[in-house]
């Protein structure tokens, strides 16, 4: 695979203050809005994010994780089960303002699965989607997202990773091509 | 490891250790599913699950069918009592029809000693063994282990004596498996007549007295006497049986450490438990109930992955 990096860690820190931002442009002082991270790697998203706006709003930002395994569309259309992670919400979400957070936005359908999932907790008043990364035109629901950090256009055999400092050791999103031969 | 080496459970003698901590580790994501405000989960839509009852039973049939349907499975149940097995019908006659009304799946409860595993050789379905006479009850096994995991934070290196009726309990043969497997050592406890011969070929302790057994375990497994599998008398009177093997509050308190009391259920209560134990803290008896519907969900959601789509 060939890698290229289209975030590099400066930008990156960029990207999620501008997220910050907008996200407080809409849900002022989060006194209603709660961030959910989708497992496994939205939730590095919203570690982030809360940090930030913690910092800026001087309050805590309740958050949670969902899982979605369960949800899936594609159960028995894979060679091996997945291993589902920790959910943890325990609050209520009833006429909250949901903020889903994931960090690729691709063809949508985990996307589905966690409106699905989430609402197994209770009947939130909002549901928005914030994706660190979205892979535009390669959508196979109806589904978009209300805040984005960077937008790509890609290729279905590519692959887009969002890296974390304290996981891979630096903050960057990186791009995977297969290699072209000869 | 994130598949089952097996493609039917009928017993833990065939599953390895990894099997069972995969169980586990799946039936932990559903213990969280089970205390939301929605206990279901939509995977198993377009499973169907026969539960074939060839023997009496109430808590693990409604525990299948609640793990079932907590995953969205269709369920159909079936019950020996009332069914055409009593006009001469034979196992596999009687579970190929069922299973051309297109189920993928079968939990069976029968009284004959591996027909759980005869019936996966012969017929085109996932099978779950729900006990098998004196065989095996391997989600019982499961669920027991489970517990014991929960409540003390491993089993690898605890020490479990299996109290009561060995002779007649399929409960303690796959308690025995499953709980070797993870690590843990085992005894087992009661009168001669009641213990197996050669039992100790499996690499359990043997103590005939209570009271030494409980101050080597960490966790007791009370088993009920099966009065119904006893053709002859193994001992002279429950009364006899209840004050040298009953476990009374009495002898927990004796000790001079705390352990756990566990019972597969139905207890007979003031036979091989007293009342005061069974509903005491250290009892965790209702969380092995409630457990056994999060490691079905697990068991049932795993095979299931592997049941081919048409």
């Amino acid at each position: 695979m060939e890698k290229q990096v289209i975030l590099n860690s400066r930008h990156f820190e960029l990207t999620l203050n501008r997220l910050c931002y907008q996200l407080i442009e809409t849900h002022n002082d989060f006194s209603d809005s709660i961030l959910i991270g989708l497992q496994p790697r939205g939730i590095h998203v919203v570690t982030r994010l809360k940090e930030q706006l913690e910092r800026i709003l001087e309050k805590e930002i309740v958050c949670g994780n969902l899982d979605i395994t369960f949800y899936r569309d594609d159960f028995r259309r894979r060679e091996r089960p997945i291993i589902p992670s920790v959910t943890n919400i325990d609050f209520s979400i009833e006429n909250k303002n949901i903020i889903l957070v994931d960090d690729v936005l691709y063809t949508g359908r985990t996307i589905r699965s966690g409106l699905d999932a989430l609402m197994a907790f209770g009947r939130p008043a909002k549901v928005e989607l914030l994706t660190f990364v979205d892979r535009r035109f390669k959508r196979d629901l109806p589904i978009q997202a209300d805040y984005v950090g960077k937008t790509v256009d890609t290729l279905r055999s590519e692959r887009v990773s969002v890296e974390w400092e304290e996981i891979e050791g630096e903050d960057k999103i990186v791009l995977y091509s297969p290699e072209i031969n000869g | 490891m994130d598949n089952l080496s097996v493609e039917h459970l009928t017993g833990i003698k065939d599953l390895t250790k990894e099997d069972i901590q995969l169980i586990f580790q799946t039936a932990d994501s559903f213990k969280q599913v089970i205390n939301r405000p929605i206990k279901k989960v939509p995977s198993l839509r377009d499973i169907t699950i026969a539960n074939l009852f060839f023997e009496n039973s109430t808590r693990t049939r409604l525990s299948f069918e609640l793990a079932e349907k907590r995953l969205s499975a269709d369920v159909i149940n079936f019950s020996a009592a009332s069914s055409s097995v009593k006009k001469g019908e034979t196992l596999i006659d009687t579970v190929n029809n069922i299973l051309s009304m297109k189920v993928d799946l079968v939990v069976m409860r029968h009284p004959n000693p591996g027909a759980a595993k005869f019936l996966s050789e012969r017929v085109n379905a996932k099978v779950v063994n729900a006990g098998d006479g004196t065989h095996e009850h391997p989600t019982q096994a499961l669920l027991d282990a489970y517990s014991i995991r929960e409540r003390l934070g491993s089993v690898e290196g605890k020490k479990v004596v299996i109290v009561g009726d060995i002779l007649h309990s399929r409960v303690a043969l796959s308690n025995i498996y499953c709980l070797q497997k993870l690590g843990a050592e085992v005894m087992v406890c009661g009168p001669t007549t009641l213990i197996p011969k050669y039992i100790h070929e499996l690499g359990v302790k043997v103590e005939h007295n209570l009271r030494k057994a409980l101050e080597w375990c960490d966790v007791a497994n009370m088993l009920r006497i099966q009065l119904e599998r006893q053709d002859i008398k193994f001992f002279p009177s429950l009364r006899e049986y209840s004050m040298q093997f009953g476990l009374t509050k009495e002898i927990l308190d004796s000790l001079d450490k705390e352990i756990i009391v566990m019972h597969p259920g139905p207890i007979n209560r003031g036979v091989e438990i007293t009342s005061d134990v069974a509903d005491s803290k250290q009892s965790i008896i209702l969380q092995q109930v409630e457990n056994g519907v999060a490691v079905r969900m697990a068991v049932i959601y795993l095979l299931a992955s592997k049941i081919e789509r048409q």
